[in-house]
């Protein structure tokens, strides 16, 4: 196993190397000016300078050398130094700038990083802790009325795109709710609230209510079914029925016997979804005005603010890749057969 | 044979019937049989006729719905297993009563290691503490034959073949010293050799341990070699039991003997065809009314569509359930 993940994470190097390739060329086709969002009074030549401060008349391989370095060499530096007061010398070192607010973009990243990572993230931990039981009674009950109204709400969950699901419960809960009743719930998010107390925690919890419950709806969907198919592949397994002759409770049959066999694909899957959780959830998060890494990646393309683009999709490659490295070594570890060496 | 000793397990008109979409599905017509201690009965039948489903509504092994046991006593241990509570059923499976399946390749769960598996039952029925469990599985596995036995308690079962996992299958069967293990189709799923092997190891075992045994298979030429009695099913019920040598020799149901006579001899001529029986086993939507056999059987008269024949006996330990009386050569009571 270990030899296997090391081969793997190096194997990750080259195909790294090639996404981010891919991607800077891409972004860079894009015709957009770095001094596009500076404002028209500025003359020509002016804007000819900023440009190349900015490198943007180099050499595309030349500003791809450059954009890895910063990206892989002195944004780590800088954030270490940042974040444990060392000196690694990146005093005077140029950083990555947004093309939009001539910020560097890991300081915009790691502003908006908490705000997906708590609204987005506890979505995706409360549509598991909903889909897990809802695909085992599903699919141990399967055709029952809980199956069906299971697979009811697991097709809404994946038809209804959250533009429309989050506008519906933005008008049931803020608008046709009074806002003084116990019901009503903000329909923006406040980035800049802080919770200090159990008053504004209760406020943090309200407001994130809206965009959990829409977030949380399509990923239910989507578990729930996939476990629900996982377990039913297995109940009607013979090692089921071996379980059952020995005398094993009803109970340790299901959750143990069978659902330890079906979490194989469906841990799987959970992992393979984590980076989307980094990626976060570009349209909710604009429903609901979080400012989170999704929202900035649209500002930043709507900005034509192509360093932002670029590396905010590189990290999303960067996850996508691991995550994917995780899946297959969680496989290994939870199912006996498969062995990597 | 133990003659005259009280049967271990005694079943009693036995009904299951399967509720399907297209209607209902009468697996088990009223089976009555008993299984004396130590006694190796064994049951044949082709596939469809009852024989597994039998076994299984024993023990309230099949799904419900879509089975339904409908009526019948399953006497054992002085109760009624079909009145237990799900409980007191549960310490008899696998407990008192083990079961053998057809496959081991899929019989064990893949990702629990064999040690586990081996030491659910002796945790559950036994009340067994880990250590104590893993001691007894441990001598369980060498009492199977299975070499390096500590060793190999913590191997996945993947890791065995399929010789041995159906070794480690009857180990887990055997786990809590039943009074009865029920082997169904223990060696269909083998090879030649290993299924020698294997029934060798039950032999063994048997005289070893004393419990009595229920071998389900369609192969004669198995039932030969090791049963006391046999019990022919076709239909989902009982159309001829008796003693082993007594059945070879003396069939008294067409059935039997048509399946008698698919069996390929070595001796003599070479058969230029192998024979079969011809049609297939019979999908009964109701109680059969009539004989289950007689659209397969030469012996057919009027009677045979008019009234299902009940078990009549032969001798002492023969019955049979056919209107025909081949001793006779014509029909019974004429």
């Amino acid at each position: 196993m270990f030899t296997f993940t090391l081969r793997r994470l190096i194997l990750t190097i080259p195909t790294l190397l090639f996404i981010s390739f891919v991607i800077f060329m891409i972004v860079k086709l894009s015709p957009s000016d770095p001094t596009g969002n500076l404002p028209l009074t500025i003359p020509p030549e002016v804007r000819e300078q900023i440009r190349e401060a900015l490198g943007a008349n180099d050499s595309l391989l030349v500003q791809y050398g450059r954009w890895l370095e910063q990206f892989f060499w002195i944004e780590p530096r800088v954030y270490l130094s940042n974040t444990f007061g060392w000196d690694l010398g990146t005093e005077g070192e140029i950083r990555l700038l947004s093309y939009q607010t001539r910020s560097p973009v890991m300081d915009l990243i790691m502003q908006r990083m908490p705000q997906t990572l708590s609204v987005v993230g506890v979505a995706y931990l409360v549509g598991i802790a909903i889909a897990l039981p809802i695909g085992v009674i599903s699919a141990y009950k399967q055709y029952s009325v809980f199956d069906q109204i299971g697979t009811f709400v697991s097709m809404v969950g994946f038809s209804v795109p959250p533009f429309f699901s989050g506008v519906v419960v933005i008008v049931l809960f803020s608008v046709l709710i009074p806002s003084d009743s116990f019901w009503w719930l903000p329909s923006v998010y406040d980035t800049t609230h802080e919770v200090t107390d159990w008053e504004s925690f209760k406020y943090q919890f309200r407001q994130m209510i809206m965009p959990v419950m829409v977030l949380a709806l399509q990923i239910t969907a989507q578990i729930s079914r996939f476990t629900r198919a996982s377990m039913l592949d297995n109940l009607n397994q013979d090692y089921v029925r071996t379980a059952r002759a020995k005398g094993v409770r009803e109970r340790s049959v299901v959750l143990l016997h069978v659902l330890r066999n079906s979490m194989i694909p469906v841990v799987t899957v959970i992992a393979l979804g984590i980076p989307s959780i980094f990626g976060g959830a570009i349209i909710t998060e604009q429903v609901f005005k979080v400012n989170g890494l999704g929202q900035l990646l649209i500002i930043a393309i709507q900005g034509g603010d192509v360093p932002t683009v670029q590396t905010l999709t590189f990290i999303f490659a960067i996850l996508i890749v691991l995550f994917n490295l995780i899946a297959d070594i969680l496989y290994g570890i939870l199912d006996p057969r498969i062995r990597y060496d | 044979m133990p003659d005259g000793a009280l049967p271990v397990l005694d079943v009693k008109d036995l009904k299951t019937v399967f509720k399907t979409r297209s209607g209902e599905v009468h697996a088990v017509n009223s089976v009555s049989f008993d299984v004396k201690p130590g006694e190796l009965l064994g049951v044949v039948g082709e596939s469809g006729s009852g024989k597994s489903v039998t076994m299984m509504s024993l023990i309230g092994l099949l799904p419900s719905p879509p089975a339904d046991v409908k009526q019948g006593e399953v006497l054992f241990d002085g109760q009624d297993l079909l009145k237990i509570n799900a409980r007191d059923l549960r310490h008899v499976r696998g407990g008192k009563i083990g079961f053998v399946f057809q496959d081991p390749m899929t019989s064990l769960n893949p990702v629990f290691n064999v040690g586990y598996q081996l030491m659910e039952p002796l945790r559950l029925h036994m009340g067994m503490t880990k250590a104590q469990a893993r001691i007894r599985a441990k001598e369980l596995l060498e009492l199977v034959g299975i070499p390096d036995a500590e060793r190999r308690l913590k191997d996945f079962p993947h890791q065995f073949s399929g010789g041995m996992r159906q070794r480690v299958m009857i180990a887990i069967a055997l786990a809590c010293d039943p009074q009865v293990l029920i082997a169904d189709e223990p060696t269909t799923a083998l090879d030649v050799t290993i299924q020698a092997q294997i029934i060798e190891l039950i032999k063994e075992l048997r005289e070893k341990l004393g419990m009595a045994i229920i071998w389900i298979t369609h192969d004669l030429g198995v039932i030969a070699g090791i049963a006391d009695r046999v019990m022919v099913m076709y239909g989902g019920q009982v159309v001829e039991q008796a003693p082993v040598r007594e059945l070879f020799t003396n069939p008294q149901h067409p059935y039997t003997r048509a399946l008698l006579q698919t069996i390929p001899s070595v001796r003599g001529a070479r058969a230029e065809k192998l024979n079969v029986i011809e049609g297939q086993p019979p999908i009964l939507g109701a109680a059969p009314a009539a004989c289950p056999f007689r659209d397969r059987c030469a012996y057919r008269f009027d009677r045979c569509d008019r009234e299902n024949p009940l078990r009549r006996d032969v001798s002492p330990h023969h019955d049979a359930a056919c209107h025909y009386d081949f001793t006779k050569g014509g029909a019974h009571g004429v």
